[in-house]
Protein backbone atom coordinates (compact mmCIF):
# COMPACT_ATOMS: atom_id res chain seq x y z
CA UNK A 1 0.00 0.00 0.00
CA UNK A 2 2.85 2.37 0.79
CA UNK A 3 4.22 1.84 -2.70
CA UNK A 4 0.84 2.86 -4.16
CA UNK A 5 0.72 5.92 -1.89
CA UNK A 6 4.17 7.00 -3.04
CA UNK A 7 3.51 6.27 -6.70
CA UNK A 8 0.26 8.20 -6.65
CA UNK A 9 2.18 11.05 -5.01
CA UNK A 10 4.00 11.55 -8.30
CA UNK A 11 0.66 11.92 -10.08
CA UNK A 12 -0.56 14.55 -7.60
CA UNK A 13 2.74 16.34 -7.99
CA UNK A 14 2.30 16.54 -11.76
CA UNK A 15 -1.42 17.28 -11.57
CA UNK A 16 -0.81 20.63 -9.84
CA UNK A 17 1.03 22.28 -12.79
CA UNK A 18 -1.42 20.60 -15.20
CA UNK A 19 -4.34 22.33 -13.49
CA UNK A 20 -2.58 25.70 -13.66
CA UNK A 21 -1.83 25.21 -17.38
CA UNK A 22 -5.43 24.15 -18.02
CA UNK A 23 -6.77 27.28 -16.35
CA UNK A 24 -4.37 29.63 -18.13
CA UNK A 25 -5.17 27.99 -21.48
CA UNK A 26 -8.90 28.29 -20.68
CA UNK A 27 -8.46 31.97 -19.85
CA UNK A 28 -6.52 32.72 -23.02
CA UNK A 29 -9.07 30.91 -25.16
CA UNK A 30 -12.24 32.30 -23.60
CA UNK A 31 -11.52 35.85 -22.48
CA UNK A 32 -13.34 38.06 -24.90
CA UNK A 33 -14.12 41.70 -24.05
CA UNK A 34 -17.04 41.66 -26.47
CA UNK A 35 -18.48 38.47 -24.97
CA UNK A 36 -21.38 38.57 -22.52
CA UNK A 37 -20.95 35.34 -20.60
CA UNK A 38 -19.04 34.73 -17.38
CA UNK A 39 -16.36 32.73 -19.15
CA UNK A 40 -15.59 35.75 -21.36
CA UNK A 41 -15.00 37.98 -18.35
CA UNK A 42 -11.29 38.58 -17.54
CA UNK A 43 -12.01 39.61 -13.93
CA UNK A 44 -13.52 36.21 -13.17
CA UNK A 45 -10.55 34.40 -14.69
CA UNK A 46 -8.13 36.52 -12.65
CA UNK A 47 -10.04 35.65 -9.45
CA UNK A 48 -10.21 31.95 -10.28
CA UNK A 49 -6.57 31.65 -11.31
CA UNK A 50 -5.50 33.65 -8.24
CA UNK A 51 -7.35 31.29 -5.91
CA UNK A 52 -6.53 28.09 -7.79
CA UNK A 53 -2.78 28.57 -8.10
CA UNK A 54 -2.21 28.21 -4.32
CA UNK A 55 -4.56 25.20 -4.30
CA UNK A 56 -2.63 23.58 -7.15
CA UNK A 57 0.62 24.28 -5.28
CA UNK A 58 -1.03 22.63 -2.26
CA UNK A 59 -1.76 19.57 -4.39
CA UNK A 60 1.88 19.48 -5.46
CA UNK A 61 3.03 19.68 -1.84
CA UNK A 62 0.56 16.91 -0.99
CA UNK A 63 2.06 14.82 -3.80
CA UNK A 64 5.57 15.58 -2.57
CA UNK A 65 4.69 14.52 0.99
CA UNK A 66 3.07 11.36 -0.37
CA UNK A 67 6.19 10.55 -2.40
CA UNK A 68 8.32 11.04 0.70
CA UNK A 69 6.09 8.52 2.49
CA UNK A 70 4.84 11.15 4.95
CA UNK A 71 1.38 9.55 4.89
CA UNK A 72 2.62 6.13 5.87
CA UNK A 73 1.17 6.62 9.37
CA UNK A 74 -1.34 9.32 10.25
CA UNK A 75 -0.90 11.00 13.66
CA UNK A 76 -3.31 9.61 16.24
CA UNK A 77 -3.16 12.44 18.77
CA UNK A 78 -1.58 15.85 19.33
CA UNK A 79 1.54 14.38 20.85
CA UNK A 80 2.42 13.10 17.39
CA UNK A 81 2.07 16.62 16.04
CA UNK A 82 4.67 17.84 18.54
CA UNK A 83 3.72 21.52 18.81
CA UNK A 84 5.86 22.47 21.75
CA UNK B 1 -13.35 13.07 24.64
CA UNK B 2 -13.66 12.53 28.36
CA UNK B 3 -16.22 15.11 29.15
CA UNK B 4 -19.76 13.99 28.56
CA UNK B 5 -22.39 16.67 28.69
CA UNK B 6 -25.91 16.18 29.99
CA UNK B 7 -28.73 15.72 27.49
CA UNK B 8 -30.17 19.16 28.17
CA UNK B 9 -26.87 20.95 27.67
CA UNK B 10 -26.01 19.21 24.42
CA UNK B 11 -29.51 19.89 23.06
CA UNK B 12 -29.08 23.58 23.80
CA UNK B 13 -25.60 23.56 22.31
CA UNK B 14 -26.88 21.97 19.11
CA UNK B 15 -29.87 24.31 18.96
CA UNK B 16 -27.73 27.42 19.46
CA UNK B 17 -25.11 26.35 16.93
CA UNK B 18 -27.52 25.02 14.33
CA UNK B 19 -29.94 27.94 14.46
CA UNK B 20 -27.15 30.44 13.93
CA UNK B 21 -25.59 28.46 11.10
CA UNK B 22 -28.98 28.00 9.49
CA UNK B 23 -29.57 31.76 9.55
CA UNK B 24 -26.21 32.37 7.96
CA UNK B 25 -27.08 29.98 5.16
CA UNK B 26 -30.49 31.60 4.83
CA UNK B 27 -28.78 34.97 4.42
CA UNK B 28 -26.39 33.59 1.85
CA UNK B 29 -29.08 31.85 -0.19
CA UNK B 30 -31.58 34.69 -0.47
CA UNK B 31 -28.94 36.72 -2.24
CA UNK B 32 -28.47 33.94 -4.79
CA UNK B 33 -32.18 33.31 -5.26
CA UNK B 34 -33.01 36.98 -5.71
CA UNK B 35 -29.95 37.55 -7.90
CA UNK B 36 -32.01 38.67 -10.89
CA UNK B 37 -33.95 41.31 -8.97
CA UNK B 38 -30.86 42.45 -7.09
CA UNK B 39 -29.02 42.73 -10.37
CA UNK B 40 -31.77 44.95 -11.81
CA UNK B 41 -31.90 47.13 -8.69
CA UNK B 42 -28.20 47.54 -7.99
CA UNK B 43 -26.23 46.45 -11.06
CA UNK B 44 -28.07 47.76 -14.14
CA UNK B 45 -27.03 46.49 -17.54
CA UNK B 46 -25.00 48.77 -19.75
CA UNK B 47 -22.95 50.25 -16.91
CA UNK B 48 -19.40 48.87 -17.00
CA UNK B 49 -18.55 49.81 -13.39
CA UNK B 50 -21.75 48.27 -12.06
CA UNK B 51 -21.04 45.12 -14.09
CA UNK B 52 -17.55 44.87 -12.58
CA UNK B 53 -18.93 45.34 -9.07
CA UNK B 54 -21.56 42.70 -9.76
CA UNK B 55 -18.90 40.23 -10.86
CA UNK B 56 -16.87 40.93 -7.73
CA UNK B 57 -19.94 40.60 -5.52
CA UNK B 58 -20.69 37.17 -6.92
CA UNK B 59 -17.26 35.67 -7.46
CA UNK B 60 -14.96 37.39 -4.97
CA UNK B 61 -17.39 36.88 -2.08
CA UNK B 62 -17.52 33.15 -2.65
CA UNK B 63 -14.05 32.28 -3.85
CA UNK B 64 -11.66 34.64 -2.10
CA UNK B 65 -13.36 36.20 0.88
CA UNK B 66 -14.85 32.98 2.24
CA UNK B 67 -11.52 31.13 2.65
CA UNK B 68 -10.03 34.39 3.93
CA UNK B 69 -12.85 34.54 6.50
CA UNK B 70 -11.95 31.00 7.53
CA UNK B 71 -8.41 32.19 8.31
CA UNK B 72 -9.44 35.41 10.08
CA UNK B 73 -12.19 33.92 12.25
CA UNK B 74 -10.44 30.57 12.66
CA UNK B 75 -7.50 32.42 14.21
CA UNK B 76 -9.81 34.42 16.47
CA UNK B 77 -11.66 31.26 17.49
CA UNK B 78 -8.44 29.54 18.50
CA UNK B 79 -7.19 32.57 20.44
CA UNK B 80 -10.33 34.17 21.94
CA UNK B 81 -12.68 31.21 22.02
CA UNK B 82 -15.37 29.52 19.96
CA UNK B 83 -18.40 31.18 21.50
CA UNK B 84 -17.42 34.85 21.08
CA UNK B 85 -16.12 34.24 17.55
CA UNK B 86 -19.15 32.56 16.13
CA UNK B 87 -21.33 35.15 17.85
CA UNK B 88 -19.41 37.80 15.93
CA UNK B 89 -19.77 35.98 12.60
CA UNK B 90 -23.51 35.71 13.17
CA UNK B 91 -23.92 39.42 13.88
CA UNK B 92 -21.79 40.36 10.86
CA UNK B 93 -23.70 38.04 8.56
CA UNK B 94 -27.18 38.97 9.77
CA UNK B 95 -26.38 42.66 10.02
CA UNK B 96 -25.04 42.88 6.48
CA UNK B 97 -28.03 40.97 5.11
CA UNK B 98 -30.45 43.32 6.85
CA UNK B 99 -28.52 46.32 5.53
CA UNK B 100 -28.60 45.02 1.94
CA UNK B 101 -32.37 45.20 2.28
CA UNK B 102 -32.06 48.89 3.22
CA UNK B 103 -29.72 50.06 0.44
CA UNK B 104 -31.61 52.32 -2.01
CA UNK B 105 -31.51 51.25 -5.66
CA UNK B 106 -29.12 52.43 -8.38
CA UNK B 107 -31.84 54.76 -9.71
CA UNK B 108 -31.82 56.67 -6.41
CA UNK B 109 -28.19 56.86 -5.25
CA UNK B 110 -26.28 55.84 -8.39
CA UNK B 111 -22.96 53.99 -8.15
CA UNK B 112 -23.03 54.14 -4.34
CA UNK B 113 -25.74 51.45 -4.43
CA UNK B 114 -23.65 48.66 -6.03
CA UNK B 115 -20.61 49.74 -3.99
CA UNK B 116 -22.53 49.37 -0.73
CA UNK B 117 -23.98 46.02 -1.80
CA UNK B 118 -20.51 44.77 -2.75
CA UNK B 119 -19.12 45.82 0.62
CA UNK B 120 -21.96 44.11 2.51
CA UNK B 121 -21.65 41.03 0.35
CA UNK B 122 -17.94 40.76 1.11
CA UNK B 123 -18.70 41.00 4.84
CA UNK B 124 -21.26 38.21 4.37
CA UNK B 125 -18.69 35.97 2.68
CA UNK B 126 -16.13 36.75 5.36
CA UNK B 127 -18.55 35.87 8.15
CA UNK B 128 -19.69 32.69 6.42
CA UNK B 129 -16.05 31.57 6.28
CA UNK B 130 -15.84 31.80 10.05
CA UNK B 131 -19.17 30.36 11.08
CA UNK B 132 -19.07 26.69 10.18
CA UNK B 133 -15.76 25.82 11.82
CA UNK B 134 -16.91 27.49 15.04
CA UNK B 135 -20.27 25.75 15.15
CA UNK B 136 -18.82 22.31 14.31
CA UNK B 137 -16.00 22.66 16.82
CA UNK B 138 -18.33 23.97 19.52
CA UNK B 139 -20.77 21.07 19.18
CA UNK B 140 -18.05 18.42 18.83
CA UNK B 141 -16.26 19.68 21.92
CA UNK B 142 -19.46 19.28 23.94
CA UNK B 143 -20.45 15.91 22.48
CA UNK B 144 -19.71 12.49 24.00
CA UNK B 145 -17.10 10.54 22.01
CA UNK B 146 -19.44 7.84 20.79
CA UNK B 147 -22.08 10.27 19.49
CA UNK B 148 -19.95 13.00 17.94
CA UNK B 149 -21.02 12.20 14.40
CA UNK B 150 -24.67 12.16 15.40
CA UNK B 151 -24.58 15.48 17.25
CA UNK B 152 -22.50 17.37 14.69
CA UNK B 153 -24.68 16.09 11.85
CA UNK B 154 -27.41 18.42 13.09
CA UNK B 155 -25.25 21.31 11.92
CA UNK B 156 -25.05 19.67 8.52
CA UNK B 157 -28.81 19.99 8.16
CA UNK B 158 -28.58 23.76 8.49
CA UNK B 159 -27.37 24.43 4.95
CA UNK B 160 -30.38 22.51 3.70
CA UNK B 161 -32.77 24.06 6.17
CA UNK B 162 -31.45 27.53 5.38
CA UNK B 163 -32.06 26.87 1.70
CA UNK B 164 -35.50 25.50 2.51
CA UNK B 165 -36.53 28.51 4.59
CA UNK B 166 -35.13 30.95 2.04
CA UNK B 167 -37.11 29.26 -0.73
CA UNK B 168 -40.22 29.19 1.46
CA UNK B 169 -40.03 32.85 2.51
CA UNK B 170 -39.44 34.06 -1.04
CA UNK B 171 -42.27 31.94 -2.42
CA UNK B 172 -44.59 33.12 0.38
CA UNK B 173 -43.86 36.78 -0.36
CA UNK B 174 -44.16 36.21 -4.12
CA UNK B 175 -47.49 34.44 -3.78
CA UNK B 176 -48.97 37.37 -1.87
CA UNK B 177 -48.19 40.15 -4.31
CA UNK B 178 -47.95 40.88 -8.01
CA UNK B 179 -44.63 40.59 -9.84
CA UNK B 180 -44.55 44.38 -10.21
CA UNK B 181 -44.99 44.89 -6.45
CA UNK B 182 -42.35 42.27 -5.72
CA UNK B 183 -39.77 43.73 -8.08
CA UNK B 184 -40.33 47.44 -7.29
CA UNK B 185 -37.41 49.41 -5.78
CA UNK B 186 -38.84 49.08 -2.25
CA UNK B 187 -40.89 46.01 -3.14
CA UNK B 188 -41.38 42.54 -1.70
CA UNK B 189 -37.93 41.24 -2.64
CA UNK B 190 -36.57 43.22 0.34
CA UNK B 191 -38.77 41.42 2.90
CA UNK B 192 -36.60 38.26 3.09
CA UNK B 193 -33.60 40.52 3.84
CA UNK B 194 -35.46 42.33 6.62
CA UNK B 195 -36.80 39.06 8.02
CA UNK B 196 -33.19 38.04 8.61
CA UNK B 197 -32.73 40.50 11.49
CA UNK B 198 -35.54 38.85 13.44
CA UNK B 199 -33.91 35.43 13.09
CA UNK B 200 -30.52 36.82 14.05
CA UNK B 201 -31.95 38.51 17.15
CA UNK B 202 -33.34 35.20 18.39
CA UNK B 203 -30.13 33.35 17.62
CA UNK B 204 -27.86 35.94 19.27
CA UNK B 205 -30.05 35.78 22.37
CA UNK B 206 -29.67 31.99 22.53
CA UNK B 207 -25.95 32.03 21.83
CA UNK B 208 -25.30 34.72 24.45
CA UNK B 209 -26.67 32.37 27.07
CA UNK B 210 -24.31 29.56 26.14
CA UNK B 211 -21.04 28.73 27.89
CA UNK B 212 -17.66 28.52 26.16
CA UNK B 213 -16.58 25.09 24.87
CA UNK B 214 -15.32 23.07 27.88
CA UNK B 215 -12.20 21.92 26.03
CA UNK B 216 -11.25 25.43 24.99
CA UNK B 217 -11.95 26.76 28.51
CA UNK B 218 -9.68 24.10 29.98
CA UNK B 219 -6.96 24.89 27.46
CA UNK B 220 -7.25 28.59 28.22
CA UNK B 221 -7.17 28.12 31.99
CA UNK B 222 -3.98 26.10 31.56
CA UNK B 223 -2.49 28.82 29.35
CA UNK B 224 -2.06 26.38 26.46
CA UNK B 225 -3.98 28.20 23.73
CA UNK B 226 -2.12 28.74 20.48
CA UNK B 227 -0.13 31.97 20.24
CA UNK B 228 -0.18 31.94 16.46
CA UNK B 229 -2.79 29.47 15.13
CA UNK B 230 -2.07 30.29 11.47
CA UNK B 231 1.61 29.49 11.86
CA UNK B 232 0.90 26.30 13.83
CA UNK B 233 -1.73 25.17 11.34
CA UNK B 234 0.04 25.81 8.08
CA UNK B 235 3.76 26.12 8.82
CA UNK B 236 3.90 23.08 11.03
CA UNK B 237 4.47 20.21 8.62
CA UNK B 238 2.75 17.50 10.67
CA UNK B 239 -0.46 19.55 10.85
CA UNK B 240 -0.24 21.06 7.37
CA UNK B 241 -0.10 17.64 5.74
CA UNK B 242 -3.35 16.81 7.56
CA UNK B 243 -4.91 20.05 6.26
CA UNK B 244 -3.95 18.98 2.73
CA UNK B 245 -5.31 15.49 3.30
CA UNK B 246 -8.60 16.86 4.65
CA UNK B 247 -8.97 19.06 1.57
CA UNK B 248 -7.96 16.64 -1.18
CA UNK B 249 -9.14 13.42 0.46
CA UNK B 250 -12.56 14.48 1.72
CA UNK B 251 -13.79 18.07 1.53
CA UNK B 252 -13.06 18.76 -2.14
CA UNK B 253 -15.30 15.83 -3.18
CA UNK B 254 -17.91 16.67 -0.57
CA UNK B 255 -18.03 20.25 -1.89
CA UNK B 256 -18.76 19.31 -5.50
CA UNK B 257 -21.30 16.62 -4.56
CA UNK B 258 -23.08 19.08 -2.31
CA UNK B 259 -23.11 21.85 -4.90
CA UNK B 260 -24.21 19.57 -7.73
CA UNK B 261 -27.07 18.08 -5.69
CA UNK B 262 -28.48 21.24 -4.24
CA UNK B 263 -27.65 23.97 -6.74
CA UNK B 264 -26.60 22.62 -10.10
CA UNK B 265 -29.63 20.31 -10.19
CA UNK B 266 -31.98 23.24 -9.70
CA UNK B 267 -30.21 25.37 -12.29
CA UNK B 268 -30.23 22.40 -14.69
CA UNK B 269 -33.99 21.94 -14.31
CA UNK B 270 -34.61 25.63 -14.92
CA UNK B 271 -32.16 26.41 -17.70
CA UNK B 272 -31.61 23.11 -19.54
CA UNK B 273 -34.88 21.26 -19.03
CA UNK B 274 -36.70 24.65 -19.01
CA UNK B 275 -39.16 23.69 -16.28
CA UNK B 276 -41.71 26.12 -14.97
CA UNK B 277 -40.20 28.18 -12.09
CA UNK B 278 -42.70 27.08 -9.44
CA UNK B 279 -42.47 23.41 -10.41
CA UNK B 280 -38.67 23.34 -10.38
CA UNK B 281 -38.65 24.98 -6.93
CA UNK B 282 -41.24 22.61 -5.47
CA UNK B 283 -39.32 19.62 -6.85
CA UNK B 284 -36.29 20.88 -4.91
CA UNK B 285 -38.32 21.58 -1.78
CA UNK B 286 -39.89 18.10 -1.65
CA UNK B 287 -36.59 16.36 -2.36
CA UNK B 288 -34.78 18.39 0.31
CA UNK B 289 -37.54 17.77 2.81
CA UNK B 290 -37.41 13.99 2.30
CA UNK B 291 -33.61 13.80 2.25
CA UNK B 292 -32.73 16.05 5.20
CA UNK B 293 -33.23 13.38 7.95
CA UNK B 294 -30.49 11.36 6.28
CA UNK B 295 -27.88 13.92 7.39
CA UNK B 296 -28.65 12.80 10.92
CA UNK B 297 -28.78 9.14 9.91
CA UNK B 298 -25.35 9.16 8.29
CA UNK B 299 -23.90 11.18 11.16
CA UNK B 300 -25.24 8.54 13.54
CA UNK B 301 -24.02 5.69 11.31
CA UNK B 302 -20.54 7.20 11.15
CA UNK B 303 -20.29 6.81 14.92
CA UNK B 304 -20.86 3.09 14.46
CA UNK B 305 -18.83 2.20 11.37
CA UNK B 306 -16.47 5.14 10.85
CA UNK B 307 -16.68 8.31 8.71
CA UNK B 308 -14.42 7.49 5.79
CA UNK B 309 -16.33 4.87 3.83
CA UNK B 310 -19.72 6.55 4.16
CA UNK B 311 -18.34 9.73 2.62
CA UNK B 312 -16.39 7.89 -0.06
CA UNK B 313 -19.34 5.65 -0.96
CA UNK B 314 -21.46 8.80 -1.40
CA UNK B 315 -18.85 10.12 -3.85
CA UNK B 316 -18.60 6.81 -5.70
CA UNK B 317 -22.34 6.37 -6.31
CA UNK B 318 -22.57 10.01 -7.39
CA UNK B 319 -19.74 9.50 -9.89
CA UNK B 320 -21.48 6.43 -11.35
CA UNK B 321 -25.04 7.76 -11.50
CA UNK B 322 -24.80 11.50 -12.19
CA UNK B 323 -24.94 11.22 -15.95
CA UNK B 324 -27.83 8.71 -16.10
CA UNK B 325 -29.89 10.81 -13.66
CA UNK B 326 -29.37 14.12 -15.45
CA UNK B 327 -29.88 12.42 -18.80
CA UNK B 328 -33.27 11.20 -17.53
CA UNK B 329 -34.19 14.81 -16.70
CA UNK B 330 -33.39 15.83 -20.27
CA UNK B 331 -35.16 12.91 -21.95
CA UNK B 332 -38.35 13.11 -19.92
CA UNK B 333 -38.44 16.88 -20.33
CA UNK B 334 -38.23 16.69 -24.11
CA UNK B 335 -41.52 17.99 -25.59
CA UNK B 336 -41.00 15.97 -28.78
CA UNK B 337 -41.33 12.89 -26.62
CA UNK B 338 -44.45 14.36 -25.00
CA UNK B 339 -46.09 14.80 -28.42
CA UNK B 340 -45.21 11.22 -29.32
CA UNK B 341 -46.41 9.58 -26.11
CA UNK B 342 -49.22 11.87 -24.95
CA UNK B 343 -52.43 13.35 -26.35
CA UNK B 344 -52.70 17.09 -26.90
CA UNK B 345 -55.77 18.40 -25.08
CA UNK B 346 -55.71 21.99 -26.25
CA UNK B 347 -53.63 25.05 -26.95
CA UNK B 348 -53.90 28.83 -26.63
CA UNK B 349 -52.02 31.45 -28.58
CA UNK B 350 -51.36 35.04 -27.49
CA UNK B 351 -49.38 37.89 -29.01
CA UNK B 352 -48.00 40.77 -26.96
CA UNK B 353 -46.23 43.90 -28.20
CA UNK B 354 -43.45 45.59 -26.23
CA UNK B 355 -41.48 48.73 -27.09
CA UNK B 356 -37.81 48.15 -27.91
CA UNK B 357 -35.70 51.18 -26.99
CA UNK B 358 -36.70 54.71 -27.96
CA UNK B 359 -36.43 54.35 -31.75
CA UNK B 360 -40.01 53.15 -32.24
CA UNK B 361 -39.04 49.54 -32.88
CA UNK B 362 -41.06 46.93 -31.06
CA UNK B 363 -41.00 43.30 -30.05
CA UNK B 364 -43.81 40.97 -31.03
CA UNK B 365 -43.98 38.18 -28.49
CA UNK B 366 -45.97 35.19 -29.74
CA UNK B 367 -46.73 32.60 -27.09
CA UNK B 368 -48.38 29.27 -27.74
CA UNK B 369 -49.28 27.22 -24.68
CA UNK B 370 -49.83 23.53 -25.40
CA UNK B 371 -51.62 21.29 -22.90
CA UNK B 372 -51.71 17.50 -22.74
CA UNK B 373 -54.28 15.09 -21.33
CA UNK B 374 -51.74 13.84 -18.76
CA UNK B 375 -51.59 17.33 -17.22
CA UNK B 376 -48.30 18.30 -18.83
CA UNK B 377 -47.99 21.66 -20.59
CA UNK B 378 -45.40 23.93 -22.14
CA UNK B 379 -45.14 27.33 -23.79
CA UNK B 380 -43.44 27.93 -27.11
CA UNK B 381 -42.41 31.53 -27.45
CA UNK B 382 -41.15 33.39 -30.49
CA UNK B 383 -39.94 36.98 -30.20
CA UNK B 384 -40.03 38.88 -33.52
CA UNK B 385 -38.61 42.36 -33.96
CA UNK B 386 -40.59 44.95 -35.88
CA UNK B 387 -38.45 47.66 -37.46
CA UNK B 388 -40.47 50.90 -37.29
CA UNK B 389 -38.60 52.58 -40.16
CA UNK B 390 -38.85 49.78 -42.74
CA UNK B 391 -41.86 47.96 -41.28
CA UNK B 392 -39.91 44.75 -41.70
CA UNK B 393 -40.23 41.90 -39.23
CA UNK B 394 -37.21 39.80 -38.35
CA UNK B 395 -38.39 36.47 -37.00
CA UNK B 396 -36.88 35.09 -33.83
CA UNK B 397 -36.15 31.45 -32.97
CA UNK B 398 -38.91 29.60 -31.13
CA UNK B 399 -37.99 28.77 -27.54
CA UNK B 400 -39.76 26.13 -25.46
CA UNK B 401 -40.11 27.22 -21.84
CA UNK B 402 -42.25 27.02 -18.69
CA UNK B 403 -42.64 23.28 -19.02
CA UNK B 404 -45.08 21.75 -16.57
CA UNK B 405 -44.52 18.05 -15.99
CA UNK B 406 -47.32 15.49 -15.77
CA UNK B 407 -47.86 14.41 -12.12
CA UNK B 408 -46.19 11.00 -12.59
CA UNK B 409 -43.09 12.50 -14.18
CA UNK B 410 -43.07 15.27 -11.58
CA UNK B 411 -42.80 12.75 -8.73
CA UNK B 412 -40.13 10.78 -10.61
CA UNK B 413 -38.12 14.01 -10.84
CA UNK B 414 -38.59 14.53 -7.09
CA UNK B 415 -37.36 10.97 -6.53
CA UNK B 416 -34.25 11.56 -8.60
CA UNK B 417 -33.44 14.92 -7.01
CA UNK B 418 -33.97 13.18 -3.67
CA UNK B 419 -31.29 10.66 -4.69
CA UNK B 420 -28.92 13.51 -5.59
CA UNK B 421 -29.46 15.08 -2.17
CA UNK B 422 -29.22 11.67 -0.52
CA UNK B 423 -25.65 11.54 -1.87
CA UNK B 424 -25.12 14.97 -0.29
CA UNK B 425 -26.23 13.60 3.07
CA UNK B 426 -23.75 10.74 2.77
CA UNK B 427 -20.77 13.00 2.14
CA UNK B 428 -21.90 15.88 4.33
CA UNK B 429 -23.43 14.11 7.35
CA UNK B 430 -20.15 12.80 8.84
CA UNK B 431 -17.82 15.59 7.63
CA UNK B 432 -17.89 17.84 10.72
CA UNK B 433 -16.96 15.00 13.09
CA UNK B 434 -14.33 13.82 10.61
CA UNK B 435 -12.69 17.26 10.46
CA UNK B 436 -12.87 17.89 14.19
CA UNK B 437 -11.15 14.59 14.92
CA UNK B 438 -8.36 15.35 12.47
CA UNK B 439 -6.99 18.40 14.31
CA UNK B 440 -5.88 19.26 17.87
CA UNK B 441 -8.05 21.50 20.01
CA UNK B 442 -5.56 24.43 20.16
CA UNK B 443 -5.71 25.04 16.38
CA UNK B 444 -8.86 23.15 15.47
CA UNK B 445 -10.98 26.14 14.43
CA UNK B 446 -8.30 27.43 12.02
CA UNK B 447 -7.19 24.06 10.67
CA UNK B 448 -10.65 22.73 9.81
CA UNK B 449 -12.15 25.99 8.55
CA UNK B 450 -9.76 26.57 5.66
CA UNK B 451 -10.07 23.17 3.92
CA UNK B 452 -13.82 23.19 4.52
CA UNK B 453 -14.29 26.55 2.82
CA UNK B 454 -11.89 25.83 -0.03
CA UNK B 455 -13.71 22.55 -0.64
CA UNK B 456 -17.18 24.03 -0.50
CA UNK B 457 -16.63 27.64 -1.55
CA UNK B 458 -14.06 27.14 -4.30
CA UNK B 459 -14.44 23.57 -5.60
CA UNK B 460 -18.19 23.51 -5.01
CA UNK B 461 -18.77 27.11 -6.05
CA UNK B 462 -17.02 26.56 -9.37
CA UNK B 463 -19.46 23.84 -10.51
CA UNK B 464 -21.61 26.22 -12.65
CA UNK B 465 -18.66 28.17 -14.08
CA UNK B 466 -16.67 25.10 -15.11
CA UNK B 467 -19.93 23.62 -16.41
CA UNK B 468 -20.37 26.55 -18.81
CA UNK B 469 -16.67 26.41 -19.72
CA UNK B 470 -16.93 22.73 -20.67
CA UNK B 471 -20.22 23.30 -22.48
CA UNK B 472 -18.59 25.99 -24.61
CA UNK B 473 -15.71 23.71 -25.53
CA UNK B 474 -17.69 20.51 -26.08
CA UNK B 475 -20.97 21.73 -27.52
CA UNK B 476 -22.44 18.40 -28.61
CA UNK B 477 -22.84 16.92 -25.11
CA UNK B 478 -25.53 18.60 -23.00
CA UNK B 479 -24.23 16.83 -19.90
CA UNK B 480 -20.57 17.73 -20.35
CA UNK B 481 -20.72 20.12 -17.36
CA UNK B 482 -21.07 17.11 -15.07
CA UNK B 483 -17.54 15.95 -15.86
CA UNK B 484 -16.16 18.58 -13.47
CA UNK B 485 -17.91 17.30 -10.29
CA UNK B 486 -17.35 13.72 -11.49
CA UNK B 487 -13.60 14.31 -11.98
CA UNK B 488 -13.13 16.18 -8.69
CA UNK B 489 -15.15 13.60 -6.74
CA UNK B 490 -13.23 10.81 -8.51
CA UNK B 491 -9.88 12.33 -7.59
CA UNK B 492 -11.05 12.86 -4.02
CA UNK B 493 -12.34 9.28 -3.84
CA UNK B 494 -8.95 7.87 -4.85
CA UNK B 495 -7.02 10.10 -2.43
CA UNK B 496 -9.47 9.38 0.39
CA UNK B 497 -9.50 5.63 -0.22
CA UNK B 498 -5.72 5.39 -0.34
CA UNK B 499 -4.58 7.85 2.33
CA UNK B 500 -7.40 8.28 4.89
CA UNK B 501 -8.01 6.04 7.84
CA UNK B 502 -11.45 4.87 8.94
CA UNK B 503 -10.47 4.97 12.60
CA UNK B 504 -12.64 7.20 14.80
CA UNK B 505 -10.53 9.36 17.08
CA UNK B 506 -12.36 9.07 20.41
CA UNK B 507 -10.17 11.67 22.12
CA UNK B 508 -10.65 15.15 20.73
CA UNK B 509 -9.52 16.89 23.92
CA UNK B 510 -5.86 16.69 22.93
Amino acid sequence: MNFVKRLLGLIWLLLGPAVICFLIAGAVKNIDPSGTRDINNPVIWVIIIAIFVPIAIGLMIFGWYAMKNEYKHLPEDSDHLNFE
Amino acid sequence: MNQTQGGNVITRVIAASSLGTMIEWYDFYIFGMLAKTISTEFFPEGNATAALLSTLAIFAAGFIVRPFGALVFGRLGDILGRKSTFLLTLVLMGGSTFLIGLVPGYQTIGIAAPLLVLLLRLIQGLALGGEYGGAATYVAEHAPADRRGYFTSWIQTTATLGLFIALGVIMLVKMNMSDAAFNAEWGGWRYPFWFSILLVGVSVYIRMKMEESPLFSKLKSEGKTAKNPLKESFKHKANFKMVLLALFGAVMGQGVIWYTGQFYAQSFLETKVMLDFEQSRTIMLWAILFATPFFIFFGWLSDKIGRKWIMLLGMLVAIITYRPIFNYFLEKGDVTEWHRADTESGSTTTTKTEALGNGGDSLLIHSKTVKFSSGAAYTEQTVDTLNAATNEVSTGRPVVKDKVLAPTTYWKYIGLVFILIFYVTMVYGPIAAFLVELFPVRIRYTSMSLPYHIGNGVFGGLVPFIGVLLQTTFTSDALVGLWYPIAVAGLCFIIGAVYLTNKIDREVND
